[in-house]
């Protein structure tokens, strides 16, 4: 299942010359990226530069224009989104993308009946039989620290603590690759810090993907950096090395100044 | 309820197994009243009437596991409906087959006829699915204008009922009422059983997040698709005992006002709730029952029945209902 590149190491997702052109704009062009197994890999960039098509491109919510995408040494450039989350690669959204009307429980045990029970369309059984699910619903929500918000309405959760939600939906399908969509966006400091050291925890036993917008907040958390601007990759490497870089401080200028500290 | 006792505080598991053990109440209740209803209804109303009001309150049950859990606005329902109706016609009146096996093949017919124009319609949403519906419902209109087997414009006149399992006659009224509730009590359930199963699980997050549920790795065209096809078997399940009932199967019951009549009904009693709909067929039926003397007129009270419920009430009937008990209906 495992895919050792020339150099040794070990890579969950390669992409190949990924380009995604709409009505003769490049949103996404010629990217090359690899993630390597067990580390943090953030996908950062000014606004419009294509992180979020680049993101979709890569959990198969879009279909590239051109370029190939391995998962696990596998091509999975032309299989559906559903597809590729039943083998593992799972992705979160920006938007904090809760089932609102249901209980904190019930959005996870949602993701848990998938993986335990399958693709079924068992129309015949009780609900009932999801409550078996409850137990280690419970223990995935204590992991993300909502223990005390089990019956709570997932609308009525705060913003942090619905990010968390969502995080714990997407462990719930025990993914080896996270995909997460601005994880940090709109958050209050206290809820950075949480979720900051939540997807710390997560991927010591599995890989993570993040786009973010802010450079400042991916520099304690991430082992690897790909700045993108204009659909392109600008520049690779760690926070020292991105944040060093000219190129990368020249395409931040405009923005606001804590964008790149 | 009992399993999570452990691992959460007290406090929270008696919230919400109360909360839980409420509601079932409450629908434990309301079956009550419907099956009391039920019994009591040929009592005190001409039986017809009532199996005619059993019938839609199917139908509309039926139409609103796709609109209201299944989140699609088919306009093209009446393709179900009187395409089993035919269906059973032709099975008990051409072939003499018993009014159980009639009506198992109606729902078969209504199986089918979803499964294969919900493969077409599946794949768009919004108006263009109501359009690819409504297209598919007119060509089966027109089927049955033209063909013989359906009769064009005269329809299947003088269906017999036959004899259930060829040993009871059921050619009386009262008789055939009680099977007519049988099934209307066993649709209810089956109704109440795919909403409350893990499937209905699964459409209901659907509902709230498409995206979503395709990122957890479900196949959500599948699901809508099995779910197309259990309204439309319901669909036929409805028009193949209407068609009993009234020993006629005609281009009423596969014009597209049918379809229109069954979203007034769903949206009347409340879209998306177990009851609704049932209250929302009594509705309608009765005006057309009760007010029939006033003609065409009956459209424009309807019109604006609907109009006021639109405007006033959003949830429908049961919708308001649920919000004076507090609780879901």
């Amino acid at each position: 299942m495992t895919s050792r590149h020339k150099d040794g190491a070990d890579y969950v997702l390669t992409a190949k010359g990924l380009t995604k052109v709409f009505g003769g704009i490049r949103a996404v062009d010629n990217v090359d990226l690899s993630v390597r197994r067990n580390t943090i890999h953030a996908l950062i960039g000014p606004n419009g530069a294509g992180k979020t098509t680049c993101f979709n491109l890569l959990s198969k919510f879009l279909t590239p224009s051109s370029g190939t995408i391995k998962y696990e040494g596998q091509d999975v450039t032309a299989l559906p989104p559903a597809t590729i989350a039943r083998q593992g690669m799972v992705r979160s959204f920006q938007i904090s993308a809760v089932f609102a009307s249901m209980s904190v429980l019930e959005n996870v045990r949602l993701a848990l009946q998938r993986r335990v029970h399958g693709p079924s369309f068992d129309f015949w059984r009780s609900v009932k039989c999801l409550h078996a699910l409850e137990d280690e619903a419970v223990s995935l929500l204590e992991e993300v620290g909502l223990a005390d918000f089990l019956h709570a309405r997932a609308a009525d959760l705060p913003y942090g603590r619905k990010r968390a939600l969502e995080i714990a939906t997407t462990l719930a399908l025990d993914p080896q690759l996270l995909l997460l969509d601005e994880p940090l966006a709109g958050m209050g400091q206290e809820d950075i810090g949480r979720t900051s050291d939540l997807i710390k925890r997560v991927a010591q036993t599995r890989t993570v993907l993040m786009v973010e917008h802010n450079l400042s907040v991916v520099a304690t958390l991430s082992d690897q950096i790909t700045v993108l601007a204009r659909g392109a990759v600008l520049a690779e490497g760690d926070y020292a090395a991105v944040s060093q870089n000219p190129a990368v401080v020249e395409a931040y200028i405009g923005e606001p100044h804590d964008t790149y500290d | 309820m009992t399993q999570q006792t452990e691992s959460t505080t007290p406090a929270q598991t008696q919230n919400k197994s109360s909360g839980r053990n409420r509601t079932t109440r409450h629908h434990m209740i309301a079956f009550g009243l419907i099956a009391a209803f039920v019994v009591i209804a040929p009592q005190f109303l001409y039986p017809v009437f009532v199996m005619k009001l059993l019938c839609f309150a199917l139908f509309a049950m039926a139409f609103n596991l796709m609109l209201g859990f299944g989140g699609l606005l088919s306009f093209g329902h009446a393709a179900f409906f009187g395409g089993a109706a035919y269906a059973a016609g032709h099975a008990a009146k051409v072939w003499g087959w018993p009014p159980e096996l009639a009506i198992a093949f109606a729902v078969l017919v209504g199986a089918a006829m979803g499964a294969a124009f919900g493969f077409v319609a599946i794949k768009s949403r919004g108006i263009y699915f109501a359009m690819i519906t409504l297209a598919f419902a007119q060509m089966v209109y027109f089927y049955a204008l033209q063909s013989p087997v359906t009769g064009g414009e005269d329809g299947l006149q003088s269906i017999p009922r036959n004899s259930l399992f060829g040993l009871v006659d059921l050619s009386s009224d009262g008789a055939f009422y009680w099977l007519v509730a049988v099934i209307f009590m066993i649709g209810i359930l089956f109704v109440y059983r795919v909403i409350h199963s893990p499937f209905g699980e699964v459409l209901k997050g659907i509902r709230e997040n498409e995206q979503r549920m395709i990122s957890l790795g479900y196949q959500v065209q599948r699901y809508k698709l099995v779910t197309f096809i259990i309204s439309a078997a319901l669909s036929g399940l409805a028009g193949g005992t209407k068609a009993l009932v009234f020993h006629l199967a005609s281009l009423v019951d596969v014009h597209w006002t049918m379809s229109g009549e069954v979203v007034l009904m769903t949206l009347i009693g409340g879209m998306g709730t177990i009851f609704g709909p049932i209250i929302g067929a009594g509705v309608i039926v009765a005006m057309q029952n009760y007010l029939a003397d006033l003609g065409s007129l009956v459209l424009i009270v309807q019109g604006l029945v609907f109009i006021v419920c639109v405007l006033t009430f959003r949830e429908g009937i049961i919708g308001v209902l649920a919000k004076w008990l507090k609780t879901r209906l």
